[in-house]
């Protein structure tokens, strides 16, 4: 601190409880309304303190759902949710690892081809090509499937070029020493590069994770059987389906449901959370 | 591109340990992007019997469509304000946060984690927030006389997606910010104040020109963000109205390729929104080294 300013810090400090609270306070009046009676929303504007009704509501939504409106209860749907993002994650880091190893580890005819042609795919989002995209998949009969929601989205170059760029840090004499030991090449990448990469692999687990989980586009595409639907575009069906006003104190309960892994993935991975995000984006 | 000094020899091996993301990579990215430049060319009669090789067609028939032309003009609103929205209030909390020493953990954590949430989810939590008839929001509004709907008023609608997928970008952004903050030299400010210069006149004139590299790319992220990221929002809510008043392109592209089945112009469409994006990531890439120095 250069200057002792005491107003300043005071003012500072006033400015980030207000930011604190425009940050929080989305989640905090979806929470209070989860807890509300059905009632509630007919008689006018929301209360802002906590009715009496929340574990009713969520054992509702949890166990039952809405099969008036064709949604399913959420606990099949956070399973889904559960099953893509893990997919998606641990399969990215994967075939990542994997391809990093062979471009930066060994020399061979096309080797820039092969990087040119994973690195383009950094570039351009699902959004961009939707429609192409859901035929390939459809002509490989894939829709409603977990491999059709996840491989697609594993098709990106950011964990390559993230492990490409860690690789290159790991010193010279690790190599060699592991070959002077007589280590082959997948020896090597398995007893040395994994374990040194293990909290590179972490980052990227947790950012990949939140990835996966909040993908909401994709699921819409390719799933029409609602056994498949994911707990993010089910909760677009609740909002739109039925033809009565919407039932707020369900969505709600729906919205925290939804919302809640990945807050807790971040809030207790905090520092691999920043660490993945600032290098990935480097 | 360097490899290491030392490498293994196998004739075998790296193609094998390629494959799995190359395979992908060609049948998910390469063979649909091709798919759709060579759609975008053709025209399909109403009942899919019969189509024809058109050449450019379907890109002139899109800049001579109003609801195109006006498509484009709502993203650049959108995208501009969503970005000029959360990048400008996730600075100042990072320069607040960077002012703390005991408090600046505790800040951040509360700061960081709208991240975890989807865009679709922060779309219709301010959607609800905003609702017309049990919102807070346009109650409180209704106090000081105006009179809130979205469903109805364009302006309405446009305030309420920007502000959903400005406040889901406030932490990302913060996060950037704080580390850019954090690796600026402390003897440049304290030389400053030195010198006489007051708060205000050190941000300005020596940290606000040393962050440009941070700025400049989160500009471009933002933009890429809201430009692409951002169809949860606008899909769970206002679903491109009122009056096409939220219609960005990447719904445009949806609604047109699926609800409309108009395969042409949508394909047409996800080939002008590539362009979009290489042009984007190119800037990125060239500009970021040249023209932000200081």
């Amino acid at each position: 601190m250069v200057e002792n300013d005491r107003w300043g810090t005071l003012l500072a400090h006033v400015i980030l409880i207000l930011g604190v609270f425009v940050v929080v306070f989305p989640v905090y009046v979806a929470i209070i309304a989860s807890t509300q009676e059905s009632g509630t929303f007919l008689r006018g504007v929301m209360p802002l303190l906590p009715g009496s009704y929340g574990w009713e509501n969520y054992r509702t939504v949890i166990l039952e759902g809405r099969s008036n409106a064709g949604a399913p209860p959420i606990g099949l749907m956070l399973w889904n949710s559960f099953v893509m993002a893990m997919m998606i994650a641990v399969g990215k880091i994967a075939i990542s690892l994997l391809s990093a190893f062979a471009i930066v580890y060994f020399r061979f005819p096309f080797r820039m081809f092969f990087f040119w042609i994973i690195f383009v795919t950094l570039m351009l989002p699902v959004e961009v090509r939707i429609v192409p995209t859901f035929q390939v998949v459809a002509s490989l009969g894939m829709l409603n499937t977990y491999a059709g929601l996840s491989i697609p989205l594993i098709a990106s170059a950011t964990a390559t070029f993230l492990f490409r760029q860690f690789f290159m840090t790991v010193p010279e004499e690790m190599l060699e020493a592991a070959r002077v030991d007589g280590a082959g090449p997948m020896k090597f990448f398995k007893d040395i590069l994994l374990p040194l990469s293990i909290t590179n692999i972490a980052a990227m687990f947790v950012i990949m994770f939140i990835y996966g989980w909040n993908q909401y586009l994709w699921p819409l595409l390719i799933t029409t059987d609602d056994g498949y639907y994911t707990i993010v575009m089910g909760i677009q069906r609740m909002v739109t389906g039925g033809d009565s006003e919407p039932l707020w104190h369900l969505i709600m309960a729906t919205v925290v449901m939804a919302a809640l892994p990945p807050i807790l993935v971040i809030l207790f991975m905090q520092r691999l959370f920043v660490k993945g995000l600032t290098e990935t984006e480097k | 591109m360097q490899t290491k000094r030392m490498t293994f020899n196998s004739r075998v091996l790296p193609y094998l340990l390629l494959a799995p993301q190359v395979v992908i990579t060609l049948v998910f990215f390469v063979w649909p992007a091709s798919q759709a430049l060579w759609q975008s060319m053709l025209r399909e009669d109403p009942f899919g019997l019969r189509t024809t090789f058109i050449w450019f067609r379907n890109f002139e028939r899109l800049f001579e469509d109003p609801t195109y032309v006006n498509s484009l003009k709502t993203t650049a609103v959108f995208s501009i304000s969503t970005t000029l929205l959360s990048m400008s209030l996730a600075l100042l909390f990072a320069t607040m946060v960077n002012r703390m020493i005991r408090s600046r953990d505790g800040y951040t954590t509360f700061l960081v984690w709208p991240y975890a949430v989807a865009p679709a989810i922060a779309g219709v939590l301010w959607w609800f927030i905003f609702n017309p008839s049990v919102g807070i929001m346009p109650y409180m509004l209704k106090m000081v006389g105006y009179d809130w709907n979205h469903r109805l008023n364009s302006g309405d609608a446009m305030i309420l997606v920007v502000i959903a997928a400005a406040w889901k970008q406030i932490s990302y952004n913060f996060l950037f910010f704080l580390a850019g903050l954090q690796s600026i030299p402390q003897s440049l400010i304290e030389a400053a104040a030195i010198d006489g210069a007051g708060r205000k006149k050190r941000f300005w004139t020596i940290v606000f020109p040393l962050l440009s590299p941070t700025t400049f790319f989160l500009m471009v992220v933002n933009i890429v963000y809201a430009m692409f990221d951002t169809f949860g929002v606008i899909h769970a809510t206002t679903e491109g109205g009122p009056a096409q008043a939220t219609n960005i392109l990447v719904y445009k592209v949806f609604r047109d390729g699926f609800v409309g089945q108009n395969l042409g112009s949508s394909a047409a469409q996800s080939v002008i929104l590539m362009g979009i994006v290489i042009v984007l990531t190119v800037v990125q890439f060239r500009w970021i080294e040249r023209r932000v120095n200081y």
